[in-house]
């Protein structure tokens, strides 16, 4: 599956370990004890053999009959074990039976006292010799450890024939659990597996008789994927819906844009149009009036033989200011929609400057008139420059026709300063008009005066109030009845 | 020597009319030449259709061009006289009633020697013709045809 090593083999080899564990902790402590009980049996078994013979030589220890001593010490042949027996009085050898010794052995074995001497290959057995209370000697008796290996030996044999099967046996009933613990978890496992590549929410693990924290567990599995199930199908319903509003936005956007482009090219068309009829008005209207005007003047001025009685000459100038009027009318019209074509260019505009040039070019065009005229000076907008100049031509142009009656006339230009925007006005002190008709003020060919008495297209303001509005801007008026009136306009945020 | 003509290039029946009549009127002796439509102004200059044979020496003291014109436009027929070099320096004004700012523009890039408006005001528009009239012909040092 994967680098670790599943569950289920894990839980073998602990239940293999722990048990095998177990076996040769209980085998070893068996042994330990099996041995103890052999060195013991061994010792009282020397120390019997020890004090018989003890007991028996102490008459030819007493006697000093070394031959008699040899032959009841060789009566040990008949023990294979034992492997060198002695007699030691006054610390010297007096009998000695079996191998030869090595001197270091042998001053070992010349001691005195009553013991025993364990080395790894043997048992040596000390036992005094003494006769009526009165000590006479030592014996000692030394005995091969080969018997306790070979028992060592027989009990690892035993122990392995019984261990291993009981082993298996230990594992054969370890499995039982691990088999309930492990399969559920491994069934778990694949479960997850399936549902992370597949993305199957609709699978359950199965619910089988286990610990009850696997038991658990898998039954929080299956409830955890009815819950991811559950938002599964949630988040696809909400995706599903998403898609087909975004599809639905996308195509109502679709076509509001295929409408925008339609009205695009419709309004592009209209302008068009809009614009070849300026141009046939500009060129084609006043052709006609020309010749209207100049076949008039030419019947006013005479020709041979014929002049115009005064009845006459009063109609034919009727004529000629009518075809004026409407060479005036046609010029407004036209400034009008050119100020709705132009691009607006804005830039740094020296408003002082610009309606003291328009001021000076109305004062050379009214000589009679004497306008008294205060501008302030460092004025300054962002503004497209030349739409500036058609403002100021047409207020201050209005300004000094209102005025008109007035021998004190004047005319003020200023700003004032509005919650930190610029407010411009002009002033002046004619006839103004009721507020009552300030709504009809800036619409074309609306005129609040009597034409016999300021004469004028009624476009001038119409014109003003498009310019300020290309600007973002606004413009009002206040006035009174023969009190004057004052014009303000803005000129948008970047003024 | 005769007098150099004057070419005025208009459709309109009346304004040709009251052209002449200001010229007369403003002293102006040259001859007028008048064509009806860009493709005879064309001809004129250069002697072909309804002018072939003219003598090429003899060309306009200035062109009168209106812009709105049958067949081909005022514009058009500047276009051409430009692009020529016989014809590059003739003195070409005109005279129309647009004042059209897209006009004036391709007017002046086409090197135009003047650009004037008809006025409606047929006092003024004799103080134009006479102006005019007494400028090209008589204070205007042309560059002598090229043929």
């Amino acid at each position: 599956m994967s680098s670790s090593s599943s569950i289920g083999r894990k839980l073998g080899w602990l239940s293999v370990v722990s048990s095998g564990a177990a076996l040769l902790a209980a085998s070893v402590a068996l042994l330990f004890f099996q041995l103890q009980e052999e060195r013991s049996r061994m010792l009282r078994r020397l120390e019997t053999i020890g004090d018989l013979i003890a007991f028996n030589s102490a008459a030819a220890v007493d006697f000093n009959d070394a031959e008699a001593a040899n032959t009841m010490l060789r009566s040990l042949e008949t023990r294979p074990d034992i492997i060198s027996a002695g007699i030691v009085v006054n610390g010297r050898m007096f009998a000695f039976y079996g191998e030869d010794l090595r001197s270091a052995d042998r001053d070992g074995l010349l001691r005195t006292t009553a013991g025993y001497q364990l080395t790894n290959d043997d048992l040596t057995v000390f036992r005094p010799i003494s006769s009526h209370g009165r000590p006479l000697g030592t014996l000692f008796i030394r005995s091969s450890l080969q018997d306790i290996g070979q028992t060592w030996r027989r009990f690892a044999a035993t122990t392995g024939v019984v261990a291993i099967p009981a082993l298996l046996i230990a594992i054969l009933i370890a499995r039982l659990p691990q088999r309930a613990i492990a399969r559920p978890i491994l069934n778990l496992a694949s479960l997850a597996v399936a549902v992370s590549e597949r993305k199957d929410y609709s699978v359950r693990a199965p619910v089988e008789r286990s610990a009850a924290e696997i038991e658990q567990l898998v039954s929080t599995f299956n409830h955890m994927l009815t819950e991811i199930q559950r938002q599964h199908v949630e988040i696809q319903a909400a995706q599903t819906m998403l898609e087909q509003r975004v599809a639905d936005r996308t195509q109502e956007l679709h076509q509001r844009t295929e409408q925008l482009e339609a009205q695009g090219r419709e309004l592009a068309a209209a302008n068009k149009e809009l614009e070849s009829f300026s141009y046939s008005v500009s060129h084609d209207l006043r052709a006609p009036l020309r010749a209207i005007d100049g076949f008039s003047q030419a019947l006013l001025s005479g020709y041979p033989g014929r002049t115009l009685d005064e009845r006459g000459v009063h109609f034919l100038e009727r004529v000629r200011a009518g075809t004026q009027k409407m060479s005036n009318l046609i010029d407004d019209m036209l400034d009008l929609a050119r100020v709705t074509r132009r691009t607006l260019e804005r830039r740094d505009v020296d408003v002082t400057a610009v309606s003291e040039e328009v001021a000076a070019e109305l004062a050379k065009r009214h000589p009679d008139r004497h306008v008294h005229c205060e501008i302030e000076p460092r004025l300054r907008a962002s503004a497209d420059s030349q739409l500036l100049t058609i403002v100021f031509e047409n207020l201050l142009g209005n300004a000094w026709k209102f005025t008109g009656s007035r021998k004190d006339a004047r005319v003020e230009v200023g700003k004032l300063s509005n919650g930190g925007k610029a407010v411009f006005y002009v002033r002046d002190n004619g006839a103004g008009f009721d507020m009552a008709y300030a709504d009809k003020l800036f619409g074309v060919f609306q005129r609040l005066h009597d034409e016999s008495q300021f004469e004028g297209t009624g476009i001038g303001l119409a014109t003003v109030k498009r310019i300020i509005a290309r600007h973002g801007g606004s413009v009002w008026a206040e006035a009174a009845e023969g009190a004057g009136a004052t014009f303000y306009f803005t000129l948008g945020d970047n003024s | 020597m005769s007098e150099q003509p004057i070419l005025l290039v208009e459709d309109n029946k009346d304004d040709v009319e009251l052209t002449l009549m200001a010229f007369a009127q403003g002293r102006i002796t040259n001859p007028v030449v008048v064509a009806r439509d860009g493709v005879e102004a064309l001809e004129y200059v250069f002697a072909e259709g309804r002018h072939a044979g003219r003598n090429t020496r003899e060309q306009p003291v200035v062109i009168l061009l209106d812009l709105k014109l049958p067949r081909l436009g005022g514009l058009e027929v500047l276009e051409r006289l430009r692009a020529d070099s016989r014809t590059k320096y003739i003195p070409v004004v005109i005279l129309t009633t647009s004042t059209e700012e897209a006009d004036k523009i391709r007017a002046g890039d086409l090197h135009v020697n003047s650009y004037v408006r008809k006025p409606v005001n047929f006092d003024a528009f004799l103080e134009v013709a006479r102006q005019m009239g007494l400028y090209w012909t008589l204070l205007n040092e042309a560059v002598p045809p090229r043929w």
